[in-house]
């Protein structure tokens, strides 16, 4: 079941359509940030706070990539594979990632803390190399840094 | 040099909040339009102040607008949405106007759709720019509570409502079709035009588009004068420009400047040169989906129908600069496989040709090229074009590549030549 808080929420943006279905994606995204990602039975319990077929709503959850339809981690970074950054050296950053936390993109390391994801081009060229963890961005990666970063998730 | 787009914005980012825009002359441009103007005379304003699209197109704002059908026997409501999904790799202009002047935007948005007597707007943001969403959604908020935007605004008896739409990912979604299909909550695929999105959109309603830089400009030209506004470019094209520069320069950055300063005044200028050691090869103007061009065309500037002239196009205006330890091959490998998988699948020759040239680029650099990749690729570059596809994306894929098979087809012929990368150990 969805809990009151999410029916709220949903209810609150569905107001913002002409009709309740166009809130799927808001409300796919209120529901994952209070349960990190979209099981089948929630997928289930979403469609029908929208009056509309799980099948309907599993197409567009599995359009757009913000949307996780697996288990992550506590955490989720999002590495930008994009041009300036590929330019700006994000072979080495993506390497360093992979050999600090034990996993390569996508997967969750064993303790559950982190996800690895990769991203197309996060907006930030200016800073490249750039990442994301969770809503917070960092930029002019190197080892030092990404270690300090890394250390301040729990 | 006037740079009205960034004069409010502060160098540790914090925006103004309503009360500080407004004492620096912000909502006046709006207070203008609703009391003194009608709709039709500022879409007159804005076609004389030759305000061009600054999403990448550079369609005549002004005329946009016009598309937009009036009168009695119209569906309504009407919708504006302004285009705030920014994911063309190497672009990140919008960012700065929304994180830092989100006032400004709100303004140009509530004039926008006073002007195609729209009744909603949406700002249809991408979901990686949290920042702009809270600020925006801080700056939206303070406007409702202010008058500025829900029943009868300002006494002038037009009644709109915001609505800022945070997106889930996939870059396809900035194209116009496919984002009003996300818009109303279905998968981002384009969709078959005619009809066009003006004559019916959003719910099937007539349905504006404008990007954010250009809509951010509108409360200016309504404020201070469509000859004010001309004469702050350099060339025909009305206004500034927000440039960029990303690659290996010493200040990669964005400069609020006249359109029409030259790639050279920004590269050197602004950007300060090339890092130490390393020498420009060549640059995308504005954006992933721009035909690379040369040293030879520094002097070229910086406006729609330059960059047309020259051989690509001026795009978002954000420039990645390519220097000469970078693989080119390696580069076009990195940007199809990027729009590879942004493809959203729809239509054949951007589902299966764009995965086919990564694929090729991919072993190519791998040192698996063949003799007859080369022909191959420009293959691809001749069959993939407008009017072959649903929408702009893969014959925009086709850009960088066409233009490269141009200036660096020896960097193509030594990959397959020398059984590797000649870029790998530089």
């Amino acid at each position: 079941m969805l809990s009151e808080q999410e029916k709220k929420e949903i209810e609150a943006v569905a107001g913002h359509y002409p009709i309740k279905k166009a809130a799927g994606i808001e409300a796919l995204k209120i529901v994952q940030k209070h349960r990190r990602w979209i099981s089948d039975e929630v997928l289930g319990h979403v469609a029908d706070a929208l009056e509309m077929s799980p099948t309907d709503l599993d197409g567009v959850a599995t359009f757009y990539n913000f949307i996780f339809r697996r288990p992550v981690g506590r955490h989720v970074i999002l590495v930008c594979n994009s041009v300036s950054c590929w330019i700006m050296g994000y072979d080495t950053i993506l390497s360093y990632l992979e050999d600090r936390l034990g996993i390569g993109l996508g997967e969750t390391t064993g303790d559950g803390r982190f996800t690895l994801l990769p991203n197309v081009c996060l907006g930030a060229c200016d800073r490249a190399p750039v990442m994301m963890i969770d809503d917070q961005l960092y930029g002019d990666l190197d080892a030092e840094k990404i270690d300090k970063i890394l250390a301040s998730y729990d | 040099m006037e740079q009205p787009l960034t004069q409010n914005i502060r160098p540790d980012g914090t925006p103004l909040n309503l009360a500080e825009y407004e004492k620096a002359g912000g909502y006046q441009g709006l207070r203008k339009a609703l009391t003194q103007l009608s709709p039709e005379a500022v879409i007159h304003l804005i076609m004389e102040a030759n305000l061009r699209g600054r999403g990448g197109a550079g369609f005549p704002t002004g005329s946009k607008w016009s598309f937009v059908p009036v009168g009695d026997d119209v569906p309504q409501p009407k919708y504006l949405v302004i285009n705030a999904d920014e994911m063309e790799p190497a672009t990140f202009k919008d960012r700065l106007l929304m994180e830092g002047d989100p006032h400004q935007l709100v303004e140009g948005i509530i004039i926008a759709t006073y002007a195609v007597q729209a009744g909603i707007a949406y700002i249809f943001l991408r979901r990686a720019y949290v920042t702009a969403h809270r600020k925006l959604k801080t700056a939206i908020d303070e406007a409702y509570a202010n008058g500025y935007l829900g029943r009868n605004i300002l006494g002038s008896g037009f009644n709109m409502e915001l609505y800022l739409h945070t997106s889930a990912g996939r870059y396809i979604c900035g194209e116009e079709t496919a984002l009003l299909n996300a818009l109303e909550g279905k998968r981002a695929i384009p969709r078959s035009k005619p009809p066009f999105p003006p004559v019916v959109g959003l719910w099937g309603k007539p349905t504006a588009f404008n990007n954010v830089e250009t809509i951010c400009n509108v409360p200016h030209i309504i404020d201070r004068g469509p000859v004010w506004f001309r004469n702050l470019s350099r060339v025909s094209d009305g206004g500034t420009k927000i440039y960029g520069v990303s690659g290996k320069v010493r200040r990669p950055g964005v400069w609020e400047l006249p359109m029409g300063v030259t790639v050279r005044e920004i590269l050197e200028e602004h950007a300060g040169g090339m890092q130490d050691g390393l020498t420009l090869r060549a640059f995308l103007p504005g954006g992933a989906s721009t035909d690379m061009l040369t040293p030879e065309h520094l002097d070229v500037p910086m406006d729609f129908n330059s960059m047309q002239e020259a051989g690509s196009r001026l795009g978002t205006g954000t420039i990645l600069v390519i220097d000469d330890r970078t693989c080119i091959v390696g580069l076009l490998g990195n940007l199809m496989h990027f729009f590879a998988q942004e493809s959203c699948g729809w239509c054949t020759p951007c589902r299966e040709g764009l995965a086919w040239a990564a694929k090729i680029l991919s072993a190519m650099e791998q040192g698996r090229g063949k003799p007859e990749d080369i022909d191959h690729l420009r293959l691809h570059t001749r069959l993939i074009t407008l009017g072959r596809t649903f929408c702009a994306l893969a014959p925009g894929a086709m850009e960088p590549l066409q233009s490269a098979l141009k200036y660096f087809e020896d960097d193509f012929k030594r990959h397959i030549h020398e059984k590797r990368c000649p870029w790998r150990d530089l």
